[in-house]
């Protein structure tokens, strides 16, 4: 299944590579076995999960314990952030 | 001691500047900055003073922590009556004035009066004079700093003064110290400007004294290491700044978009903190340039921008090709998402107008964004704005139209009026993204539902820099809330405000508030001070200055029917994201929030909480 993984601020160089799309490189979409958690997601792009801050799927925190558990579906947008906060 | 103890007061309409001893006894109760310059603001104006009129006071105040090594030690505030907003008002800024103030040995500088012309005052550590400041009138924040150091002949000074805005009393004007550092909200530049003070020019060697300076350094230290190995602090702010909510809040489904019509931005990522980062083609180089960082601040989250020299808004003008400060998360947002705009080098080219002439880049993007839906409307026309065409996402009309707001031009006059006074005279308040007259900043109240409630509580009108409980409720700190639920969000909304106004009180930023707690925070104040500082004392500090300002609007003719947002964050669901079909859930709030804030029904604090507080 295809889902748009966007990895922003630093994380982007973990995208395959090729895939990067948009104004600034951070996302793309990716081609996932039907039902992947957002934590496989995670692991086969390699992204280190202490930069795995927040995480979102469709604007939906995702917190760090679900994150294994949380299957992703058909069209799931998965946005990734490490630490970052702002005012 | 950090406080210096000592009061520098000017009154313009004499010509005189006197040094008085600060009051001990309120500052044992107020602390500092925020706190201690409401409560003279308190105790010598009348609340119901026209903001504008000789009798509202200007106070420019430091915290027992400003000028001093503490991390972020640089902070100073503007309290007086808001021009905006007619509510107490209290801009808190950076960069180096406040320290050099302090260093020039004077805890707060209170203006009365107005002057007959126009003056600027000048501060040599404990000499203090006014001096006529009519070649400086008509120029800018950037021209008038440049006149002074040369004028004084002293490239060390530390400047704070208003452009062109201010001298106009637009209701959107700042007051900017070191050229791109602002108090700047509520229109506290119009207040400056009515006063006919251009600057405040300062030079201090005299130094900050501390309690003790051993116990100091440890605090001190301590709390440096927490900021530099927590991820926020540390990394996160250094590299991106705030700009890197611009996908945060998007994705989040809570950006203000198009007057607040929308609450996603198609071209949020295009103006982000990551798109500052991106080589341009055109000459090789990113928008951002470096980061910045304030007068002892290990944080660093402050922006350099340089502008795309072939962008059409420079061309011809080469003062704007200098890198300058750039965008942060709330200016991108005001001038990008909320008007729809998606060129980055524009709004970098806007903020920096905003900061030579001084206005507040929030307060004016919303009131363009207003502007451009009652244009869309057909309610404005191009006979009102004199041919500019205020469509949605017209980065033409925005440049157009920050230009004129700039020069003092045409429509760009009432736009600089603000979006509540804009949007009633043209018959349409309800397009006023505002609370007690100010906009509201970068955070859509349906998607990040405690937002709302600080924004209708906020006492100096919508605001997240009072209450930001967009650190629990998206980014988890200190631990993660749910956004689109109202459930314990009174709560959250009381602690962070309480919190926040002791830390606003400190001379400290509120930024740190991200690695610190208050049990970081207030050793270094013990260090630093007399008095009984610990975390229970400081939210008890907060707590009394929250009620005191509350109070002060009370006495002004405010009433908990002004703890309100706009119609269409209340009526309007949410048409995407995670909080589509959501709207802000105030109504079941408020009471609670009343309740937790021992105030009656009608939001007035009760005898018991008064006498608990010792107001």
């Amino acid at each position: 299944m295809k889902n748009r993984v966007k990895l922003y601020a630093n994380l982007g160089k973990y995208l395959p590579d090729g895939t990067a799309e948009g104004p600034t490189g951070n996302e793309a979409d990716l081609e996932f076995d039907d039902g992947v958690t957002v934590g496989g997601v995670l692991e086969q792009l390699a992204v280190p999960r202490e930069h795995c801050h927040l995480v979102l799927v469709n604007g939906i925190f995702v917190p760090p314990g679900e994150r294994d558990g949380w299957a992703l579906k058909e069209d799931d947008h998965l946005a990734v952030w490490p630490p970052v906060a702002g005012g | 001691m950090s406080w210096t103890k000592k009061i520098l007061r000017v009154n313009l309409t004499n010509g005189t500047c006197e040094s008085e001893p600060l009051n001990m006894e309120w500052a044992n109760q107020y602390l500092g900055q925020r706190g201690l310059a409401t409560k003279y603001l308190v105790e010598e104006t009348d609340p119901k003073v026209d903001p504008l009129s000789p009798d509202n006071k200007l106070i420019m105040a430091t915290g027992p922590l400003t000028g001093t090594i503490a991390p972020t030690g640089g902070r100073y505030s503007v309290v007086t009556k808001g021009a905006l907003t007619g509510a107490i008002a209290c801009s808190n800024s950076g960069g180096f004035f406040g320290a050099e103030v302090k260093n020039a040995g004077w805890d707060m500088i209170i203006f009365e009066g107005k002057s007959d012309k126009p003056v600027y005052l000048n501060i040599r550590n404990e000499n203090a004079e006014l001096i006529d400041a009519g070649d400086l009138w008509g120029k800018s924040v950037w021209e008038t700093e440049d006149m002074i150091r040369e004028a004084q002949g002293d490239n060390d000074v530390r400047i704070a003064s208003i452009g062109k805005t201010g001298e106009n009393q637009l209701l959107l004007a700042c007051i900017v110290n070191d050229k791109d550092r602002a108090a700047g909200r509520s229109g506290v530049g119009a207040v400056m400007g009515s006063k006919n003070l251009k600057a405040v020019c300062v030079r201090g060697t005299l130094g900050v004294q501390v309690r003790d300076g051993m116990e100091f350094m440890q605090a001190t230290n301590a709390a440096k290491k927490i900021l530099a190995e927590n991820a926020v602090t540390g990394e996160g702010l250094p590299t991106y700044g705030t700009q890197v909510l611009m996908n945060v809040i998007n994705e989040t489904g809570a950006l203000p978009t198009h007057n607040a019509g929308d609450v996603q931005f198609e071209g949020a990522s295009k103006i982000g903190g990551e798109a500052m980062h991106e080589i341009r083609e055109s000459d090789g180089k990113a928008n951002l340039v470096s980061n910045h960082a304030c007068f002892s601040c290990p944080i660093s989250c402050a922006r350099v921008s340089q502008i795309d020299p072939t962008h059409f808004t420079v061309q011809g003008k080469p003062k704007y090709l200098e890198p300058s400060g750039g965008l942060e998360y709330e200016s991108a947002w005001s001038l990008g998402a909320a008007t729809g705009v998606d060129d980055l080098e524009a709004l970098t080219y806007c903020n920096f107008i905003c900061n030579e002439q001084g206005f507040d880049p929030i307060s004016f993007g919303s009131t363009v964004a207003a502007a451009m839906e009652l244009y869309e409307k057909g309610t404005i026309t191009n006979d009102d704005t004199g041919g500019i065409e205020l469509k949605f996402g017209s980065t033409e009309a925005l440049v157009q139209i920050i230009e004129a707001t700039a020069n003092g031009e045409g429509f760009g006059l009432e736009v600089g009026m603000g979006s509540k006074r804009l949007c009633e005279k043209y018959g349409d308040p309800d397009l006023s993204m505002t609370v007690k007259g100010q906009e509201f900043p970068a955070y859509d109240p349906r998607g990040i539902q405690g937002m709302g409630l600080a924004y209708a509580t906020s006492n100096r009108g919508a605001c997240h820099l009072r209450g930001y409980t967009v650190a629990s409720e998206i980014l988890g700190i200190p631990e993660k809330t749910d956004p689109l639920v109202t459930d314990g969000k009174a709560g959250l909304v009381k602690a962070f405000q309480d919190a926040t106004a002791a830390v606003d009180s400190s001379g400290t930023c509120v930024f740190t508030t991200f690695a610190l707690t208050l049990d970081d925070i207030a050793p270094e104040i013990a260090a630093a001070c007399e008095g009984d500082w610990t975390a229970d004392s400081l939210v008890e500090v907060g707590e009394r200055i929250w009620n005191m300002e509350r109070q002060y609007n009370l006495d002004a003719g405010f009433t908990g029917k002004d703890d309100l947002l706009p119609k269409r964050l209340l009526k309007d669901a949410a048409k995407t994201g995670p909080a589509k079909g959501l709207t802000n859930g105030l109504d079941k709030m408020l009471p609670e929030y009343y309740e937790l804030r021992g105030w009656d029904a009608n939001g007035v604090p009760s005898d018991e909480t008064k006498s608990r507080l010792s107001l």
